[in-house]
């Protein structure tokens, strides 16, 4: 097999674990930010549950940041067609973003109640609606998105912005959020301890169960809508111009990968696996257990995506034709091959240091100890 | 074609505002970091308690000024692909992979290790902390490093070359896109500058505390610590400076007549523009206070060496408009079919200046019909915006002297022991905490705008680089990042005023500790 077709495989994988990455450790901090009015009641709880965390979501957080860059690297069509067509939501993304880490680092700042009651909505609000767009960012790439090219490769986005908030994009944003809830949950339950520990439990459970349930009505939908198949032209060797290949729009298409390797069910049958053995091992107080098998659904998630589109990364619906695909919208075969080099040697320096930092930090987080902790968000 | 230009300059707007704010507290985080870990350094080595409280305090107002910078940090990651779409296609293949190595390699590493530097004093020995610490500095000037690789190829883009294939700049030669001298010196100009900026930064809040002699212990030696770091880096950055101009002037002529308001091709010697009324219409300065012989040897480092003027390089501009032409051309009919052997062969030939037949297509849509008044028109655009560089350049020199010269002051007093009888000085030190930051924001409109019409020098012009955004989305936009950005420096000024006036948090200091206010105290520094 030709070294560019390789490569091309290779970040297509690393686009996943990239993905799985940022919707673990981002989406963990986030599930604990969008559910922190539940998990605590009182100003002392609350302080208790963002100490978790607090020590961890700028790291984590990065896996963000590193995929807008790893996508821009690999991936530049997409970074530039992906990123410029769905501005709004995009807008809406990084708004609800930015607005976090203030919300850490200032809320206990000043005593004032109304001064954390306000940063506390921004927790909120820069929790649950990422990971609500992220999903539906994914389902709009499902359904294909209303975008085409010039023929120097100045793209157009065609749609308006409210159909990108349509209910199946919708119903992907809230599995997404379910996802994060529960291991914001898990987190929260491995260093908590009491009361907060029980409802992390109980925030689990009902969120892991959601999941399941949105997980399977998406899967439904994507059943009974078209999906889209490559016909013609993009020679999987060939170079990144996806303006030469024909692609026919067919209902259900997305199943076909499967249809022709069953072995891949096993994909989404992680998910259905990870959160129910997960809830299983938190109601027995598991929960670094738990924890894991919520980043295997997570996996399983983002795999049954990747599986079903394969090869195609973002489907145009106006313009079939020029929708991008693994084989014509990576970077250059150089570029790619930097690119690996770099993140074999640093992605397992990041995970060791990463784990050491997770270490150190170890240990139960109460209300107690914050209040001797003068270094304490 | 009105919309186009509308959006544009919005997408500029946006663009400016959003990196100029990101870059408010970027070079604060770069310097403080540094200077963090120089103080638990000799916390470490002397023992003494008063070097952890400085750290301690210092670090959180760090704190503060890093949430701001990571938050815009994370608009500005985006932002190519948002607002500057066709760019990113067009050269993502290079300008990419820094960025992505930049999370990779160093932004992984501040990001975590900071939050062991915040919250782990507790949970980690003295000599595991200072590592996390250096670890949080190395970071962050390593996030600068590759930022800065890849506005380098925006300045001067070496190695890579465009595909007709692909309709894109490929990647040729990693090594010369890292080790582009350009690249090179703009970090450590950047750096140092960084460190410039936390050591006045630090000084006028000192300062702000001997006067009222509160926190004395902390205020003094923070004093003397910035005091020294900020003279290397005053000098650093000057030296820097002078050579990345050096190097700019070779690789962007173009932005340098701009930096000088140079209009006539000069002659050795040539006189250096103090001041100047640069007219851009008539391509002359209507009023001009220069200083004979100094710009030769400044801008060419020799004593020989020729400028060549704004009037000539438009000259220049005008022949390879029109040796582009063809390219374009060519590369039209390659769209259509990618294997045509008379077009290939003609973008062979034509292909260096194809970037130059964009410039002009802004005006002559089909670029074969353009009229030698829409060719000049386009050649004069090759001019960046003289006055508004002109001046950026000379209030970012002038603000560097100025803070030498502080910096200067503030070592011999702190040295000879006699700041705190100092008191002049000491109510003007809090005054030159702007200094560093206007220096900073000058120093990237330089550079930046320096950079018109393009955004990659010499090969992509700015007029064709942003998405093809609507009017209502931009200003939709721009309204709501100017809206939370507002928003989120009010809060932050409050809070920073707010620590900082409260101060550090003294505690009980051990009994052996000298009187610091004393005259003649500076064995201190030996001893510590």
């Amino acid at each position: 097999m030709e070294i560019y077709i390789v490569l091309k495989l290779v970040w297509w994988a690393l686009l996943g674990v990239l993905l799985i990455g940022l919707a673990v450790m981002v989406g963990m901090d986030m599930g604990v930010g969008a559910g922190l009015r539940y998990l605590g009641r009182t100003d002392r709880e609350r302080r208790t549950v963002i100490n978790m965390i607090a020590p961890h979501w700028d790291g984590n957080q990065v896996w963000f940041i590193l995929g807008g860059g790893a996508v821009f690297a690999a991936w530049p069509t997409i970074y530039a067609t992906a990123f410029s067509g769905l501005y709004v939501v995009m807008l809406v993304l990084l708004w609800s973003m930015i607005v976090r880490p203030l919300g850490f680092e200032y809320r206990s700042k000043l005593p004032s109640q109304r001064w954390r009651n306000l940063w506390d909505v921004t927790l909120f609000i820069s929790g649950a609606v990422p990971m609500i767009v992220f999903g539906a960012a994914m389902g709009n790439m499902l359904r294909g998105v209303p975008f085409h090219f010039e023929w120097n490769m100045v793209s157009y986005y065609t749609g308006s912005f409210i159909a990108l908030f349509n209910p199946f994009a919708v119903l992907c944003g809230l599995m997404s959020i379910a996802l994060a809830l529960y291991q914001g949950g898990a987190m929260v339950m491995n260093r908590g301890t009491g009361v907060i520990r029980e409802r992390a439990c109980n925030l689990l459970t009902m969120a892991g169960l959601g999941a399941l349930v949105l997980f399977t009505v998406c899967g439904l939908w994507v059943w009974l809508m078209p999906g889209y198949v490559l016909t013609g032209g993009a020679e999987p060797a060939g170079p990144a111009m996806p303006l030469r290949k024909t692609v026919q729009k067919v209902s259900g298409a997305w199943l076909n990968n499967f249809a022709a390797y069953p072995l891949l069910w096993l994909v989404p049958g992680l998910v259905y696996a990870g959160v129910l053995a997960g809830i299983a091992c938190a109601r027995r107080g598991l929960s670094h257990v738990a924890w894991w098998l919520g980043a295997l659904a997570w996996a399983g998630t983002i795999g049954t995506v990747g599986t079903a589109m394969f090869p195609f990364l973002m489907p145009s619906s106006t313009n079939p034709g020029h929708s991008l695909t693994v084989w014509d919208a990576s970077s250059s075969a150089t570029t790619l091959g930097w690119m690996l080099a770099f993140t074999a040697i640093f992605i397992p320096i990041v995970a060791v240091y990463t784990s050491w930092a997770f270490w150190v930090m170890r240990g139960k987080v109460t209300p107690e100890t914050i209040e001797h902790d003068e270094h304490a968000y | 074609m009105q919309e186009l230009e509308t959006v544009i300059a919005l997408s500029r707007t946006q663009f400016a505002a959003t990196a100029l704010y990101h870059y408010l507290f970027v070079p604060l985080t770069l310097g403080l970091s540094v200077l963090l870990a120089t103080m638990e350094t000799i916390y470490v080595i002397s023992g003494r308690e008063v070097y952890r409280q400085m750290t301690q305090f210092w670090s959180k107002l760090f704190a503060i000024n890093f949430a701001l910078g990571v938050a815009t940090g994370l608009t500005m990651e985006f932002e190519f692909g948002t607002n500057w779409s066709t760019y990113s296609h067009f050269v993502g293949d290079i300008f990419g992979a820094p960025l992505a190595i930049e999370g990779l390699m160093a932004f992984f590493l501040e990001s975590t290790f900071v939050g062991l530097m915040l919250f782990g004093w507790d949970k980690l020995s003295r000599g595991k902390h200072l590592l996390v610490t250096y670890m949080v500095a190395l970071g962050s000037n390593l996030s600068a490093l590759w930022i800065l690789v890849a506005n380098a190829y925006m300045q001067h883009p070496v190695g890579s070359e465009f595909n007709p294939a692909t309709m894109r700049m490929e990647l040729e030669s990693f090594t010369a896109l890292f080790f582009s001298h350009e690249a090179q010196a703009k970090f450590v100009h950047t750096s140092v500058a960084g460190f410039l900026t936390a050591a006045i930064f630090v000084i006028g809040i000192s300062a702000f505390y001997m006067l009222r002699k509160r926190h004395m212990a902390v205020a003094v030696r923070s004093f003397r610590v910035a005091a020294l770091f900020g003279v290397f880096a005053s000098i650093g950055v000057i030296c820097l400076g002078d050579a990345l101009g050096f190097i700019s002037g070779e690789g962007q002529p173009n932005k340098l007549v701009a930096m000088e308001g140079l209009w006539e091709t000069a002659e050795a010697p040539a006189g250096f523009n103090v001041i100047a009324w640069p007219d851009q219409e008539a391509m002359e300065n209507r009023f001009a206070l220069q200083i004979p012989y100094v710009l030769t040897p400044l801008v060419t480092h020799s004593f020989d060496g020729t400028i060549t003027g704004a009037r000539d390089l438009v000259h220049r501009a005008e022949v390879r408009i029109r040796d582009g032409i063809p390219a374009l051309v060519a590369l039209e009919t390659l769209s259509d079919n990618p294997n045509d052997r008379d077009a290939l062969r003609t973008f062979r030939i034509h292909g260096d200046n194809l970037g130059y037949a964009l410039l002009v297509k802004r005006y002559a849509p089909d670029v074969t019909q353009a009229t030698p008044e829409q060719i000049t028109q386009a050649a004069r655009d090759t001019i960046p915006p003289v006055g508004p560089v002109f001046w950026s350049f000379r209030i970012m020199i002038a603000a560097a002297f100025l803070m030498l010269g502080f910096l200067i002051l503030a070592t011999i007093y702190s040295l000879r022991g006699q700041i705190t009888e100092k008191r002049t000085f000491l109510k003007i030190a809090p005054w030159m905490i702007p200094v560093p930051f206007i220096a900073n924001e000058a120093g990237w409109v330089v550079a930046e705008l320096g950079r018109q019409p393009w955004t990659v020098y010499g090969q992509l012009p700015t007029w064709i680089s942003a998405s093809t955004h609507s009017v209502g989305y931009m200003i939709f936009s721009l309204v709501g990042f100017v809206a939370i950005y507002t928003i989120f420096i009010i809060v932050e000024m409050f809070l920073m005023v707010k620590f900082i006036r409260k101060g550090p948090d003294d505690g009980p200091l051990p009994p052996a500790e000298p009187a610091v206010a004393a005259p003649g105290h500076t064995s201190q520094w030996s001893q510590a």
